[in-house]
């Protein structure tokens, strides 16, 4: 299978005033082509950070990170990113902030294009009532599917995700999930995806990777047993529920381990 | 105009009631000279007496546009050199001491200079309004600039965006909300040093009448200068609040 991204030997220190923060540490693992990747880790740990690198807002401090063989030099539409704080545009409506990047020379489409595509993801997302709102208007989940909207609109064949579904209520969340792997199916995209929800890493991804507490390492890259095309009923299979427990607990085992770094705090007089 | 605009527009004038109550009351408290303060009404006549006889409207237009030339001035020199020093934190490390050296010396100060290297004409009172304005304006601009969080950058990077573009699209919706700031407080700023502008030999204008009538001590007309001032003051700020709402409609604001 074809390479799309590589992690080698990755570490990257911060220098920040009160010294060198390690945040990520010897990480390695491909991303083939057709993958989706589920990151999972302790928060704060460094899954953004492990991100931005193959996004290319980070240089890695030692190590490689290659993108199509060659190293990540800086950000490019063929990665979509969906930031974590979602960025949405504030000086542009709802339908402006889906349009803007096929409004750009690198992706540029004729205008009924651009209008049809953008109607599509409006009424996929539920926010065709908002069309011409600004996004002060919006409550938090919704300017999160505004911006993984404005992500989709472009087709980028790598696509970053930050937590992408975080905001949103269980329902809208397993919506959106369906919305990704139909997309996926008809688009054929690769993903990298960072998540809290152990169920939502599972139903997703083909891949894996649990990480430790800071600095982010590989604790463990698990295969996940089902094909695509999927759907909900996967849930209700027992290999589904084995492997919940199993990374749960080593996720668990990780939010420990934070725990036990941070300095003890006491509220006791 | 609805039931809100109307208390509004009654909230915005009760202070003035209040001032034209307390000015009266100053005046009849017996604590100061009442020939050291014409009353509101003795302005007021004296005013429409300038309006009609000595040519006021001159006054105001000749001040009205040296603080507009000024200001137009001002910003249009502040605003890219403001935007490169809130963008290249080099630049700003370079000439952040100078610009507050100069921002510091009060335009009074600089008039002999002035009337020295540039006249004392029309130029040299532009020249003082064009110092104040640009020196306010460019701190606003830059404190400003340099505060645009490089998320939405790094948004249209990664939809493909490429430097022309990120500056069209990106970067200059980002700063009209600081280039109207610094506007307002360039035009602030500018009616402020009017009428130390106006001590250079000035024929006519606002602060040059406020100086002329000292000299005689014709106190109706210095109130009359300094209302005048006052009030086109406000008006333009007005007007560039109401441009301001306008452009802005996508910003979230604390005060509805
Ligand atoms: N630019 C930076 N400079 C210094 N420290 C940073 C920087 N960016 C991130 N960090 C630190 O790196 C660590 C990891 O941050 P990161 O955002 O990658 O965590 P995360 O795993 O994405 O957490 P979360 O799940 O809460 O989003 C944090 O301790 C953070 O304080
Ligand atoms: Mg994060």
């Amino acid at each position: 299978m074809n390479k799309r991204a590589q992690f080698d030997k990755v570490s990257l220190s911060f220098e920040t005033p009160k010294g060198r923060l390690k945040v990520v540490e010897d990480v390695s693992y491909d991303i083939n082509d057709g993958d989706f990747i589920a990151v999972i880790g302790p928060s704060g740990c460094g899954k953004t950070t492990m991100m931005s690198m193959l996004a290319g807002f980070q240089k890695p401090t030692t190590g490689k990170v290659l993108f199509d063989g060659r190293p990540v030099a800086g950000p490019g539409p063929e990665r979509g990113v969906i930031f974590q704080e979602y960025g949405v545009f504030p000086w542009l409506t709802v339908k402006q902030n889906i349009a803007f990047g096929l409004t750009l020379n690198a992706n540029r489409v004729p205008t009924a294009e651009r209008d049809a595509t953008c109607d599509h993801y409006l009424g996929l997302m539920g926010l065709s009532d908002f069309a011409n709102s600004y996004p002060k208007h919006l409550s938090g989940g919704m300017r999160q599917r505004l911006a993984i909207a404005r992500a989709y609109a472009v087709k980028p064949q790598f696509l970053l995700m930050d937590e992408p579904f975080g905001a949103l209520d269980a329902q809208t969340r397993s919506n959106m999930q369906n919305l990704l792997l139909k997309v996926l199916e008809t688009e054929g995209k690769t993903v990298m995806l960072i998540t809290h929800s152990v169920e939502e890493a599972i139903y997703l991804a083909s891949r894996i990777v649990v990480v430790t507490a800071r600095p982010a390492r590989i604790k463990q890259i698990i295969d996940v047993p089902f094909g695509y095309p999927r759907d909900e009923s996967i849930q209700e299979r027992p290999e589904f529920a084995e492997l919940r427990s199993h990374i749960r607990q080593l996720v668990m085992d990780e939010y420990r381990a934070q725990q036990a770094q941070m300095r003890p705090v006491s509220f006791s007089e | 105009m609805n039931g809100a605009g109307v208390r509004r527009f009654g909230l915005g004038l009760l202070p003035w009631f209040g001032a034209i109550l307390l000015w009266y009351a100053v005046r009849w408290s017996g604590f100061v000279n009442v020939s050291l303060i014409p009353a509101p009404h003795q302005v007021a006549a004296k005013f429409f007496e300038l309006l009609t006889r000595e040519g006021l409207l001159i006054d105001i237009f000749a001040s009205t546009r040296r603080v507009f030339l000024g200001v137009a001035l001002g910003i249009l020199v502040a605003v890219p050199v403001g935007f490169l020093l809130g963008w290249y934190r080099p630049a700003r490390t370079f000439a952040d001491p100078m610009i507050n050296f100069f921002r510091a010396l009060p335009p009074i100060a600089l008039i002999p200079l002035v009337i020295v290297y540039f006249g004392v004409d029309e130029l040299a009172k532009l020249v003082i309004l064009f110092y104040a304005s640009f020196f306010s304006g460019v701190i606003v601009m830059y404190e400003g600039v340099s505060q645009i969080t490089p998320l939405y950058i790094r948004v249209a990077q990664t939809l493909g965006a490429n430097q022309a573009e990120i500056f069209r699209k990106v970067i200059i919706p980002l700063t009209v909300p600081h280039i109207l700031t610094a506007l307002r407080v360039a035009l602030g700023v500018a009616w402020a040093t009017l009428v130390a502008s106006e001590l250079i030999a000035a024929q006519r204008g606002l602060g040059a009448m406020i100086q002329n009538a000292s000299t005689y001590f014709l106190l109706d007309v210095i109130y009359v200068g300094i209302i005048c001032i006052g009030l086109i003051a406000l008006i333009m700020d007005l007007i560039l609040r109401k441009i301001t709402a306008r452009l802005l409609v996508w910003q979230d604001r604390a005060i509805a």
